[in-house]
């Protein structure tokens, strides 16, 4: 009974209205968050916080370009939460590499290495776009279709490989770095 | 039966009063800091969405049992503390006993967070314990000044001194009560003396590892606790209530002034904490207690 109230409609009808962010910020895209929970715009009448530790938090932003280093910061990151945890690409940099779509020391797109629930095009996303994205990611949690988290169980191998490709490319190795 | 009805019911609405004064506390904040402010009803919501993750990690027994303990700790200060003109538990004494009672609950979440290994949660397990080593002192020079003033340890008797008398004890020993609203403030965890959970420094300190219901629990833990605390004050110092309602809207009123300092204040250093509480609040409640004896 408890695991089918856990993924049931009541359930996903809090969840949607109680998204906590992991405080991660990566490339330039961290500069758009403040705006958004300061005064003006105010995340937080969503009832989205910023979080200190991995553990308490549901929603992953992935704010920008990630060099290969960070991607495997962010994997560990990832691991770390609790399910259910969504992840939300922002800008063109994690869509498809962006203005950095030929530089040799990041990733071009962060769906081959992690499951990406919603994505914010543009490079830099203003903050009425990060409020789209925060109200569609609500929307998909409440109809049950954010499974990214879902997803990654399922193709486990197949992220592994790639990101494993993609350290073992630029000379990182599992456990030194 | 009533009883027993009431060993249920009475934690239920201190755990539902408490959560809604959280949410009132962060939507007063939000105003002050001019933002809209979530509903006042989201941490049911959090605490809601907590319960129902999913946890795939533990960290050994300990870490699992900290939260529990946290509550049972702070549902036995419940017990005992007269809440409106209701006390589940009275006797002779029970002040001196709730004082002791009180510090269990932060000891469980202690005990949990050390087990969880984190090195943040250490370092906010040793500051929180002491903040509270700080806090004791002038808390219980409070204490004594009123046990002192209406020479009885049973807090229903304070209460009814308070009532027969016509004055709360507010305006009879002022000093005390600033003192311990001085203190309530560290109790509680609001700037200035959020220090052990202070989450730009550690990473929000002893909660570091937790996350799911396990979090969920310490929001319970939270919201019991500042009940008990508040409701502690009420009793002592604005002569309890005639029901639950005026003791809730005294309990708020208590809240919200801890809510304004905690709104616009920055955050001590834990020597700077010490050094205050040590100092000033202690001379306070000293003098106070020679106005008592006088
Ligand atoms: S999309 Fe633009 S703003 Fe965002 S990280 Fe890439 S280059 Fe920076």
């Amino acid at each position: 009974m408890l695991e089918s109230f856990r993924g049931g409609k009541v359930a996903r009808w809090f969840k949607g209205r109680s998204m906590w962010l992991l405080h991660f910020c990566t490339g330039c895209g961290a500069i758009e968050l403040p705006p958004s929970m300061t005064s003006r715009y105010d995340l937080e009448r969503f009832g989205i916080i910023p979080m200190a530790s991995p553990r308490q938090a549901d929603v992953l932003l992935i704010t920008g370009y990630l060099s290969v280093k960070t991607l495997k910061r962010v994997i560990t990151t990832y691991e770390q939460m609790l399910d259910p945890k969504y992840v939300i690409g922002f800008g063109s940099c994690t869509i498809n590499g962006g203005m950095y779509w030929d530089s040799y020391a990041t990733i071009n797109k962060l769906d081959y290495y992690l499951p990406v629930d919603v994505y914010i095009s543009g490079c830099m996303p203003a903050p009425d776009a990060i409020f789209a994205a925060f109200l569609e990611l609500r929307e998909k949690i409440e109809k049950g279709e954010a499974n990214g988290y879902k997803l990654y169980k399922i193709h486990y191998e197949r992220y592994k490989a790639n990101q494993d490709k993609v350290f073992k490319n630029r000379g990182i190795i599992e456990g030194e770095d | 039966m009533l009883f027993l009805y009431n060993i249920i019911i009475v934690p239920i609405i201190a755990i539902l009063i408490g959560l809604l004064f959280l949410g009132i506390a962060r939507k007063v904040t939000a105003r002050i800091h001019r933002r809209y402010g979530p509903p006042v009803i989201q941490p049911y919501f959090d605490t809601l969405k907590l319960l129902t993750k999913e946890d795939n990690i533990t960290h050994g027994v300990m870490y699992m049992l900290g939260p529990a303990i946290g509550i049972a700790g702070s549902l036995l200060t419940l017990f005992f503390i007269p809440i409106g003109k209701y006390a589940l538990f009275s006797m002779h004494g029970d002040l001196i006993l709730v004082l002791y009672l009180g510090v269990i609950g932060s000891l469980g979440m202690a005990l949990g967070a050390g087990d969880s290994g984190n090195p943040n949660a250490a370092i906010g397990v040793s500051r929180g314990l002491s903040l509270m080593l700080s806090y004791e002192f002038p808390l219980v020079l409070a204490i004594v000044g009123v046990i002192l003033k209406y020479n009885t340890t049973s807090i229903s008797a304070i209460i009814q001194k308070q009532v027969t008398s016509g004055w709360w004890a507010i305006f009879v020993i002022p000093l005390s009560a600033l003192v311990f609203d001085i203190a309530l403030q560290g109790i509680l965890g609001e700037k200035p003396f959020d220090i052990p959970i202070a989450p730009h420094e550690i990473n929000s300190g002893p909660m570091v590892e937790y996350g799911g219901k396990y979090l969920g629990m310490l929001q319970i833990f939270a919201s019991l606790h500042l009940f008990t605390e508040l409701a502690l004050f009420v009793d002592l110092f604005l002569g309890g209530g005639a029901n639950i309602i005026t003791f809730s809207l005294k309990m708020l009123v208590v809240f919200l002034l801890a809510i304004f300092i905690n709104a616009i204040m920055p955050r001590f250093r834990m020597d700077q904490a010490f050094k205050f509480y040590w100092k000033w609040p202690a001379i306070l409640g000293l003098i106070s207690l020679i106005f008592v004896f006088i």
